[in-house]
């Protein structure tokens, strides 16, 4: 019974399904534009400092050397040293791995509150729709960032609860977009083929619309990364988030504010550091968009 | 028109009342006893007795049932009584007040700041699309929206006053100060309101009406000037909300840096010492100027725009 609404609902081509050749071309496209293989080619390579920077052969980003401190960027410290004497380089490196781990456990939270709220929202309608979206607009009326400093607040210094606290107010947007994009969908032919096959809702949200709008989400969620990180790294640049001795972009340049005027590297690396994770994961954003909706694939529409 | 705004300030009541059940949960997520957070940040370095505890607890009204604080709480506010500071014991709302004038000027003069430059340059580069211009432009907004405005905040520090000792690092009071903050809040808000208006121009230079008006013979600058922007604009205006959002929490970290003595500087300095009635106060009179910006916003768009006086209201 439930095979046979599977089936229903696959066999309606009722949109192309990007499968097979059509697939493997849009990669390609996505490689051609310029900006976007550059977005790629940072976050690649973040990803792969992040995720080996234990193994790296680079200095221990936690190891006090009181007596090199503020040193200028050399042979062994090719960024300099920090006010304890610890390698600048090595806390880039492992502060890549720190601000990854953070935004994408944030993304993951906000994203599945906001693709759960969003889809129940658009699949049933009705008053619980007006309800849940009544909540969106409430919480749409404060300043995302600074509610986030609040729950941070509320909650205690610490990086998990500033993880916490963004995911916790990041979500509402996109609740309200994912909402449209399910509206929209729960009208298609391949819904009401499922449910005329007697699949349940719960079947029809998650095994037939969820697939649909996936790529939309993906793009969604692409697109706030570069937020996030501002976010995450502006609290804990407050104080809020990461603690000393981890590794972290945003806590650096709290670190660094008292020798702004004798070693400026300290500031300048990690917000650099910050500026090109951003900015990779914007231009993905970007190309992910463009390919996804025809009505901005030609370059520079 | 008048029927619009009616139903719109209708909902107001509600929406205030939603905003204030949210601010107040924001303190019952709190782990710990408030009470005993008041004994140790006043009596630093010493362990509250359980009966000091006990007796700040019934002074801070911490001991009634929690919808019982409510509405407590929401009563005092509606009468513009946010409680008093933890720390200093002040009343909120008068430093709510207080400080509402630093971060008035600064977000202003940022969002002056950002149009002045986003809308030109937002133009020009629909206008010339695919040339030299637009690949500019699009590469400064590029940019632009991936500069974190605290790292340009140093960066312009270390430049313009450290360096070149042009202007002053920090400080309030005259106009000087101001410029730096200003630029570096600005520079997120300008990027992302030159690609909205890039985009919404070249979307209106693509319909219909504008091909008449060029058919008809009428100069270029003309139907740019009077039949293009107008309705170009729209979505700028409609951004407002947003933007403010955007612009009251960048404030947060750019008054942090440059000493700038307004909201931003009250609300972290009162989350990383757990002042919860000045956070909590902060984040509703904020809520509440969002909330009434955007009303603002959307009566202005009816206003600019007569398509959507045609349209049912959804909300």
């Amino acid at each position: 019974m439930t095979s046979d609404a599977a089936l229903a609902g696959e066999r309606l081509p009722v949109r192309p399904v990007t499968i097979g050749p059509r697939r493997r071309r849009q990669w390609h496209a996505l490689l051609r534009e310029p900006g976007t293989a550059l977005g790629l080619f940072l976050v690649v390579s973040l990803l792969l400092a992040g995720l080996l920077a234990p193994w790296l052969p680079i200095a221990d980003p936690t190891e006090i050397n009181l007596p090199e401190r503020l040193h200028a960027p050399s042979a062994e410290h090719p960024f300099g040293t920090d006010h304890l004497g610890r390698d600048t380089f090595s806390r880039i490196v492992h502060g890549a791995r720190t601000t990854l781990l953070a935004a994408a456990a944030t993304l993951v939270l906000s994203m599945t509150i906001a693709v759960t709220v969003g889809m129940l929202s658009g699949y049933y309608g009705g008053w619980p729709d007006t309800a849940l979206m009544w909540v969106v607009d409430l919480l749409l009326a404060f300043p995302s960032l600074i509610l986030a400093l609040a729950v941070a607040g509320a909650l205690g210094p610490g990086l998990f609860n500033v993880l916490l606290a963004v995911g916790a107010v990041w979500w509402v947007s996109h609740a309200r977009i994912i909402r449209g994009i399910t509206l929209g969908e729960r009208e298609m032919a391949y819904v009401t083929a499922a449910r005329a096959a007697g699949a349940s809702d719960r079947r029809i949200m998650l095994r037939h619309i969820a697939p649909n709008i996936l790529g939309q989400i993906v793009v969604l969620a692409s697109l706030d990364v570069g937020w996030i990180i501002l976010g995450v790294a502006g609290l804990s640049f407050l104080g809020l988030g990461a603690q000393p001795p981890t590794p972290e972009w945003g806590a650096m340049l709290n670190d660094a504010r008292p020798h702004l005027q004798t070693a400026p590297q300290l500031l300048l690396l990690p917000g650099a550091a910050i500026f090109v994770a951003v900015l990779g994961f914007n231009l993905v954003g970007d190309g992910l968009r463009d390919l996804l909706d025809p009505r901005t694939r030609r370059p520079g529409g | 028109m008048g029927a619009y705004v009616v139903r719109r300030l209708a909902t107001l009541p509600l929406l205030l009342l939603g905003i204030s059940a949210v601010s107040f949960a924001l303190l019952s997520v709190a782990p710990g006893d408030p009470a005993e957070t008041v004994l140790r940040q006043r009596n630093p370095g010493q362990m509250p007795s359980s009966a000091a505890v006990a007796a700040m607890r019934a002074e801070l009204g911490l001991d009634a049932p929690l919808p019982v604080q409510y509405v407590r709480w929401m009563s005092r506010a509606l009468g513009g009584d946010m409680g008093r500071s933890y720390l200093t014991e002040q009343p909120v709302a008068d430093q709510l007040v207080r400080r509402t004038v630093p971060t008035a000027l600064l977000t202003a003069s940022a969002l002056g700041l950002a149009l002045l430059l986003a809308v030109p340059m937002g133009i020009l580069s629909a206008r010339r699309r695919g040339g030299t211009v637009d690949a500019v432009v699009r590469l400064a907004a590029l940019v632009g929206a991936a500069v974190s405005s605290y790292a340009l905040a140093f960066g312009l520090i270390i430049l313009f006053a450290v360096k070149l000792s042009w202007l002053p690092a920090i400080g309030y009071g005259s106009v000087a100060q101001m410029v730096l903050p200003a630029v570096a809040l600005s520079l997120a808000p300008m990027a992302q309101l030159t690609r909205l208006i890039r985009a919404s121009v070249l979307d209106v230079l693509g319909q219909d009406y504008i091909r008449t008006a060029r058919s008809k013979g009428l100069s270029e600058q003309t139907v740019v000037v009077r039949h293009a922007l107008r309705n170009a604009l729209l979505p700028a205006i409609g951004a407002t909300g947003v933007i403010l959002a955007h612009l009251l929490g960048g404030a947060v970290i750019i008054e942090t840096i440059f000493t700038w003595p307004g909201l931003g500087q009250l609300i972290v300095g009162a989350a990383l010492t757990r002042d919860y009635p000045v956070v909590q106060g902060f984040v509703t009179y904020l809520a509440v100027i969002v909330l009434l910006a955007n009303l603002a916003t959307d009566i202005a768009l009816r206003i600019a725009d007569p398509r959507l006086r045609f349209e049912r209201a959804t909300g």
